[in-house]
């Protein structure tokens, strides 16, 4: 099973420290989510299209993501343009009417699920998960949700692994789901197979740190540097952010 | 079922991460460091199910089993479905980081009403576990649909259309959710009754 689609490259952003971008993704998206006129995420989502190119995302798979997301804005587009409190801009079908606060509201929002969501596939979609989940180590993330981070991804790819083959087997005994209960029974007793193999397997997990003397901690061989590529884009993006807030207090 | 990057409003944004916050502090408290394997494993398990889509008349829907994870972990449903949404923030950008909080509390809060509504029933006989299955199960997406709506309505009076239509949406779910969560737990008690001890 193959996740991490935008980890691998030799772009800045795959290079650049992974807790300098937890550190500035963060405030910056929350910017972003907050803001209420169309100015802040005209911006955002121009800067962060920036990052996408930079980061020399595959734009193929950069459009399946975004053509995802935004079946849920699609359907924001069908709803909230009509009957939003403002001036009239044409009558549509009856006693509905579109109004043009309602479709800069929803521009609105539509911008910003783009904005926040390409900047976060640049900036953590160029990382590996398990450095992003050290990174979060060094952020005082608490111990044991980091913990339950590192085996829960370690473990998703051998019980993918695990599914395949039953439901593999389950092919061979010719199964084809429908709508009707025997489908529900079988992948209810599908995903309870899953459960069973789960739980035995993490008993044996949980043996073999015993026995290798595990304490709670697990040593790290990698370290992270902190570098001057790092340290200017850290202040740089820190600008953005000061500067997004300072135009929403302002406006 | 959960809400996008950049739709919901700050004080909504703010609630959500929170009680999210709040709820995971608690889970946390309960995992110690033994149950770690146990709790990660049979998250993995369950992003796994989350994959799969079962038929519902002419469309599909896919798994959610919050409701089951409610029943299994109890508390510590949180500190699971956390870590689950921000895998899917960072790979595939369903929800993100700034709604982590809200989406969190969609999915955990039914699950831990269902452990503590059902959860008693499940243990009990044949017909009482298949009850509290259906029940967990379509609580689990009921409640969370709900939470939904509440989120988007208390964003604006604006989204009152797309909520109704969410929640009425996973009407058909709730039913499927239950079927599915009923005999995952009738054959969880036949087959490795252990499990339904984790949470505890």
């Amino acid at each position: 099973m193959h996740l991490e689609e935008f980890a691998e490259g030799e772009s800045f952003f795959h290079r650049l420290d992974p807790r300098v971008k937890l550190l500035t993704l963060g405030p910056y998206t929350a910017v972003i989510a907050v803001a209420h006129d169309p100015v802040v995420p005209l911006a955002a989502l121009v800067l962060s299209s920036v990052m996408a190119v930079v980061a020399g995302l595959d734009r193929k798979k950069l459009l399946n993501r975004l053509a995802a997301v935004n079946i849920f804005v699609l359907m924001l587009w069908l709803f909230i343009p009509f009957g939003y409190p403002g001036e009239e801009l044409f009558f549509a079908a009856g006693p509905l009417t579109v109004t043009k606060e309602g479709i800069v509201y929803v521009l609105t929002i539509t911008m910003k699920t783009n904005a926040i969501v390409v900047a976060t596939i640049a900036m953590l979609g160029t990382s590996e998960i398990f450095s992003l989940a050290h990174a979060f180590v060094h952020l005082k993330a608490p111990g044991k949700l980091v913990h339950l981070f590192f085996f829960f991804y370690r473990y998703i790819s051998v019980l993918h692994e695990e599914y395949s083959r039953l439901r593999r087997a389950m092919k061979m005994r010719s199964f084809r789901p429908r709508t009707n209960m025997h489908t529900y029974k079988s992948y209810a007793w599908l995903v309870g197979m899953l459960l069973v193999s789960s739980y035995e397997r993490s008993r044996r997990i949980y043996n073999a740190m015993l026995c290798r003397g595990f304490s709670g901690r697990f040593p790290v061989i990698d370290h992270f540097s902190l570098r001057k590529h790092d340290i200017i884009f850290g202040v740089l993006m820190s600008t953005v952010t000061i500067t997004f807030v300072i135009i929403l207090t302002l406006s | 079922m959960h809400i996008s990057e950049g739709v919901l409003s700050a004080p909504v944004l703010a609630t959500g991460a929170l009680l999210a916050a709040g709820g995971v502090a608690l889970g946390l408290k309960k995992m110690d460091y033994e149950r770690i394997p146990g709790v990660a494993v049979l998250s993995s398990a369950f992003f796994v199910a989350s994959l799969i889509h079962v038929p519902a008349g002419p469309s599909s829907v896919h798994l959610v089993l919050n409701g089951l994870v409610g029943i299994l972990l109890g508390w510590m449903a949180f500190p699971s479905i956390l870590v689950a949404l921000s895998l899917h923030a960072v790979l595939f950008q369903f929800g993100g980081i700034t709604s982590l909080g809200v989406n969190t509390v969609i999915m955990a809060a039914p699950a831990v009403v269902s452990f503590y509504l059902f959860g008693p029933l499940v243990r009990k006989g044949h017909i009482m576990g298949i009850l509290g299955g259906f029940g967990a199960g379509a609580a689990g997406i009921g409640i969370g649909s709900i939470l939904v709506a509440t989120a988007l309505v208390s964003t604006g009076e604006s989204f009152t259309g797309v909520a109704k239509l969410i929640v009425a949406a996973h009407l058909p779910v709730m039913v499927i959710e239950g079927i599915i969560t009923a005999f995952c737990i009738t054959f969880l008690k036949k087959v490795k009754p252990e499990i339904l001890e984790v949470g505890k």
